[in-house]
This record gives structure tokens, sequence and C-alpha cells, in this order.
């Protein structure tokens, strides 16, 4: 696991609140720094590379783990 | 980020008919856009700060019934006194527990990211509703303010 500055845990979230969640702890960050993210609605994963592609933030990271999907996502 | 603009009309005023409004919204927000939605009709009762919206079963053969209901009672069960409440609570239960969003916490997201919220002055008139119940930080508008944002929106819905 690389690593972070701060991890946002969307465990037990549904669509859209991961992304939600997402944008605003990337709003209290600063440019170059690193969210990982929990989740567990199988739709973020879809969901996040759109985010990413729309924002300009960069996906690092997208992986499952013991039923569990985990990003890394480095704000612009 | 995104100069994009999404205009949303907003009409229908039941629980399930309230996502799509603001789950599009809050994530537009979210991802750069700029987001007008404009209520109208029973798409007014999204803006009152006490939300008691329902769901209804009656004239609506794709909702699924619990304990095979529709199977038993087609079409007059849903009817019954008292069906709308329980399919209501048993709706909201079922969002909490798969950790769907209330419609409270969506509308306060939008609010957050700054969602610009019209209310259709028109409608307001007409149905005697008092611009007191609704929430704070909306304004009042017709037809041509809705076009003079939709006009130079990217997306525009109906919803």
């Amino acid at each position: 696991m690389a690593d972070f500055d701060q991890e946002l845990d969307a465990t037990g979230l549904n669509c859209p609140l991961p992304i939600l969640r997402a944008k605003k702890a990337l709003g209290g960050m600063s440019a170059g720094q690193v969210l990982h993210i929990i989740a567990t609605d199988p739709g973020s994963v879809k969901d996040f590379e759109a985010f990413a592609k729309q924002t300009g933030n960069e996906l690092m990271e997208s992986k499952e783990e013991g039923g569990k999907f985990l990003f890394l996502i480095k704000k612009v | 980020m995104s100069d994009k603009k999404l205009a949303i009309i907003a009409t229908k005023g039941t629980l399930d008919w309230a996502y799509p409004p603001f789950i599009l919204s809050s994530t537009a927000a979210a991802l750069g856009y700029e987001v007008q939605i404009f209520f109208t009709f029973y798409g007014l009762q999204l803006l009152k700060k006490k939300l008691a919206l329902q769901v209804s079963p009656l004239g609506n053969p794709g909702m699924p019934m619990p304990m095979a209901m529709d199977k038993w009672f087609p079409v007059l069960g849903t009817a019954i006194p008292g069906m709308q409440s329980i399919m209501t609570m048993m709706m909201k239960n079922k969002m909490k527990a798969k950790g769907v969003a209330s419609v409270g916490e969506l509308r306060d997201l939008c609010h957050e990211a700054e969602v610009r919220m019209i209310a259709c002055q028109m409608t307001v008139d007409l149905f005697d509703l008092n611009p007191k119940e609704f929430i704070d930080g909306i304004d009042f508008g017709g037809a041509a303010t809705f076009f003079e944002f939709a006009g130079e929106a990217d997306i525009t819905l109906y919803v």
C-alpha cells in the first residue's frame, strides 16, 4: 500500500455519498496530497474512475480487498 | 475543473422521485458543474423545511412489494388505507439499511455545494403555499428565470 496523507472511510455508504465525501475531503487537502478511500459500494469503482477523469484528480490506485474497494486519489 | 452547467426541472413530490434531482445535482456539483434546479408543481414539496415525502404503490406496478403482496392483492391491495404509510416506512428503513442518504441529507449537500434552487412562483401562488415553509436560501421565479440559466446549460433534465 502506497503512502497517503488522509483517509476516508466510506464503508456502508451508497451512491453518491462516497464521491461527495471524497470531494469534500479533497477540498481540505493541498495539491499533491493523496487521499485513501475505503468503500463498500461496488458502483464506486466506476464512479471514482469517472470522478478522477472529470475533476483532473489522479486515481493512482483502485483495488478490491476482502469485499472492500480501496482507492488512492492524488489531488491535482 | 469543468465549467459545465446542469439545469433540472423537478416536478414530482414523492419520496422516490425526490432522489434523481438531488443525487444528480450534488454529484454534478462535486464534479465541478454549476447547477440549478427549478421546482414546480409537486416538486415544490422537496423545498419544504419539514419534508413529509411519501412513496405510493398505487398505480406503480414496477414497485417491489414485500411478502409478494402484489401477487395476493393485485392493484386493489395497493389502495388499502394505510398502505402508503407502510410502504413509505419500509422504503425509508430499506434505504437506511443500504446506506442510501436521506432526501434531507442530499438536499443539505446540494445547498453546501451552492446548487441554486428556484421555486416556481406561479405554482406557489396556485396552491397557496406559504413561502415561510420553504428552506432558506432559495429563489422564486418563473419560466423565464429557468431559461436564463437553462439556455446556457450543457445538460437539461426534466424529472
